[in-house]
């Protein structure tokens, strides 16, 4: 039942998207123009600053993403759809996993996008040959991001001001994951990886989400009833 | 107020204002001389710090978990105290760093930890404040993670700077400072407890304001 | 332990139910019981609390005082099972805008456990007379058509509990009379359906039982009541 549950809203969240596209098509253009300012603010005499790239690239998935969570939540407030969600008899956990894959496959599509912009932009063109690594810090890191992100958005629905709410809860916590992931992409922009360096971060983040995603399925019922 | 808070009030008075002179009489520290005197606060407000994220963290999984109100309350009281003990420990380490070795800040672990975890105590209070009706069970599921993220913050920031090789700029404890030391800290721990129980007296009082107003209606 | 998924009851009581939000009292001391074969009214002006006893018999909202059971069964332990055999239609019509009316049924069918939700989305779609719109966004629909949509959507899976919030906002006459025989088949059919609504005149002859509310009490308790309207106007009065 809760796998059930998981995958029906996760394709109604994927169908929904595909109609109107409106989350993916802003999110994916507010992070390029988050990138175009960093490189207009960092870029002195055409050259990028050494390193810049792997920051850069998170902070962007981290303004995206929250732009993202919050649009999508908004979506399920008109309408109360959220409260059906709530009142049906899936497992009110399930409503959490299914956002929470819907919000990462998202951030995925922006960061395939988001890759190759960096990487010619700000002169880290040595990402690109190291894909696998690379995806993985990436598909560890926003899943951390997402997971928590995703709570806290589901939470803040009914409260007010809940916009800028989100990044004040969200970005002290998510630090963990802004700091493994900068490093471990930064890792990837050495010249030689050292796959020490890089296992290990990637290691503090696959344990930041399992931790993470556990607790939030645990608290996700108690947090969201009156 | 209870019987023994007038009292406790009063001796709490008492030992911060005998707090210079029982300083004035530690033992010098040889290299950094007069200012480590600041180390006296310092460290106490660090453990208040410390003690009142504890406290928080704790009474919001018992909220979380039972829903009752005084859990509520004393994550409430607790967060607030963690800020304000926070800030003293922010202000006051730099004060020192200054004088000692001459920057303002550094990135060491536990400085740069401390500051992440107390940004999550206040954005814990914005919570609470701007969040409306219905935060309370928001705030404790923040206070949650912020509790659960500690060690991850701790290890992502310590291996952050390796980059950057750094000598043990903060010491470890040196509890050969012995008894000056564990004064200042029972006068911080009494005007802990002082302050937290009258934070948690209003919020109790708020309540009861609201229940009676309740009862009204009947 | 899981509860069996069948759970099934046939009577709702509310037992000296109160609900607050700090110091407004939404709902104060109600007591009641709706057995299946029944329509209970919910009648009062806006704030009465008329929308929170929905909330808190959709398991939505706990009371905070008093309890709420489904035959001898109390909502906080049986949550999820109590909710497959609930239906809400609320205020807010629970309605996703860029789904097709057959897609938006066809997912609660499927998350209410319905076998072969796509086939029942599409009788329920026949029933509400919106079989040809079937395929066109709910976004693009009128308030009525949209009301009839978030109907069948509250009633796909067959509820022993169906909980209506002012169901005939929007409705024409002819959805309006289908409404009603709607709610009348259901009855028979051993259903118990409680109804908030403002409409006395729609709904004269319609109650079983109905609920005076005023600030969240209870003003009387009337069984069939005739002359809803001025009915209504004397209890006010008085109270």
């Amino acid at each position: 039942m809760f796998a059930r549950a998981v995958w029906l809203i996760l394709r109604k969240d994927l169908t929904v998207e595909m109609r109107s596209g409106e989350i993916a098509y802003t999110t994916l253009f507010f992070a390029v123009s988050c990138i175009l300012m960093f490189a207009f603010a960092l870029v002195r005499e055409g050259r990028a600053p050494e390193d810049g790239a792997a920051g850069l690239l998170w902070i962007a998935i981290a303004f995206a993403g929250t732009l993202a969570l919050g649009r999508t939540f908004e979506r399920e407030r008109q309408s109360e759809t959220l409260r059906a969600l709530m009142m049906a008899p899936a497992p009110r956990p399930a409503v959490y996993v299914g956002k929470l894959i819907g919000i990462v496959a998202l951030l995925a599509v922006v960061e395939i996008v988001l890759v190759p912009l960096v990487a010619l932009l700000l002169e880290a063109r040595v990402l690109l040959e190291r894909p696998f690594w690379l995806a993985a810090i990436l598909a560890a890191g926003t899943t951390g991001f997402a997971a928590v992100g995703t709570l806290f958005a589901a939470m803040l629905i009914r409260a007010r001001t809940r916009d800028v709410l989100l990044p004040v809860l969200l970005y002290p916590v998510i630090v963990p994951v802004m700091i493994a992931g900068v490093r471990g992409t930064a890792a990837l922009l050495q010249p030689e990886v050292d796959t020490a360096i890089l296992g290990f971060w990637l290691a503090l983040l696959v344990t930041f989400d399992v931790v993470f995603v556990t607790l939030a399925l645990w608290t996700f019922e108690a947090v969201m009833t009156d | 107020m209870p019987r023994w808070f007038l009292p406790a009030a009063i001796l709490c008075g008492a030992m911060f204002a005998a707090t210079p002179i029982v300083i004035a009489y530690a033992p010098f520290e040889s290299t950094m001389g007069l200012v480590f005197k600041i180390f006296f606060y310092h460290m106490p407000s660090a453990w208040m710090f410390l003690l009142g994220g504890i406290v928080c963290g704790v009474a919001s999984v018992r909220y979380l978990a039972t829903g009752a109100a005084r859990h509520d309350r004393t994550a409430w009281a607790a967060a607030e105290l963690t800020v304000v003990f926070g800030l003293l420990t922010l202000v006051t380490g730099p004060l020192w760093a200054r004088k000692a070795w001459g920057t303002w800040w550094v990135w060491d672990v536990r400085v740069t930890a401390s500051l992440v975890s107390w940004m999550i105590a206040v954005a814990y209070l914005i919570l609470r404040r701007y969040g409306g009706p219905g935060s309370e069970k928001l705030a404790a599921g923040l206070a949650l993670f912020g509790m659960a993220n500690v060690p991850f913050i701790y290890i992502s920031v310590n291996y952050w700077r390796t980059i950057h090789p750094a000598t043990s700029v903060v010491p470890t404890l040196p509890v050969s400072m012995g008894g000056p030391l564990w004064f200042c800290v029972a006068s911080f721990l009494l005007l802990f407890i002082l302050l937290f129980k009258m934070r948690v007296r209003l919020e109790e009082q708020r309540a009861r304001l609201d229940a009676v107003y309740l009862s009204l209606d009947e | 332990m899981t509860p069996p998924d069948n759970l099934d009851f046939d009577h709702v009581a509310g037992d000296d139910v109160s609900r607050h939000f700090g110091r407004r009292r939404a709902v104060s001391r109600i007591t009641f019981t709706a057995r299946s074969g029944t329509i209970l009214g919910l009648l009062g002006p806006n704030g009465a609390g008329k929308s929170t006893m929905l909330a808190m018999l959709a398991t939505l909202l706990r009371p905070t005082s008093g309890t709420i059971r489904f035959g001898s069964l109390d909502a906080r332990q049986h949550g999820a099972a109590l909710r497959s055999r609930i239906g809400v239609l609320g205020h807010d019509l629970f309605l996703y805008p860029e789904l097709t009316a057959h897609e938006n049924l066809a997912f609660f069918a499927g998350l209410y456990r319905c076998a072969d939700p796509a086939a029942v989305a599409s009788r329920a779609l026949v029933q509400a007379g919106l079989a040809d719109r079937a395929g066109d966004q709910v976004q693009s629909f009128s308030r009525g058509m949209r009301q009839r949509v978030a109907l069948e959507r509250a009633l796909i899976h067959e509820p022993r509990l169906a909980l209506l919030d002012e169901p005939f906002t929007g409705l024409d006459d002819a959805s309006t009379a289908a409404l009603i025989a709607r709610l009348r088949a259901l009855r028979e059919s051993g259903a118990i359906i409680i109804l908030a609504t403002h409409d006395l005149d729609l709904t004269e002859g319609l109650f079983d039982e109905a609920l005076f509310l005023r600030d969240g009490r209870v003003l009387s308790a009337v069984t069939r009541p005739e002359q809803l309207r001025s009915t209504y106007r004397a209890v006010m009065g008085r109270g």
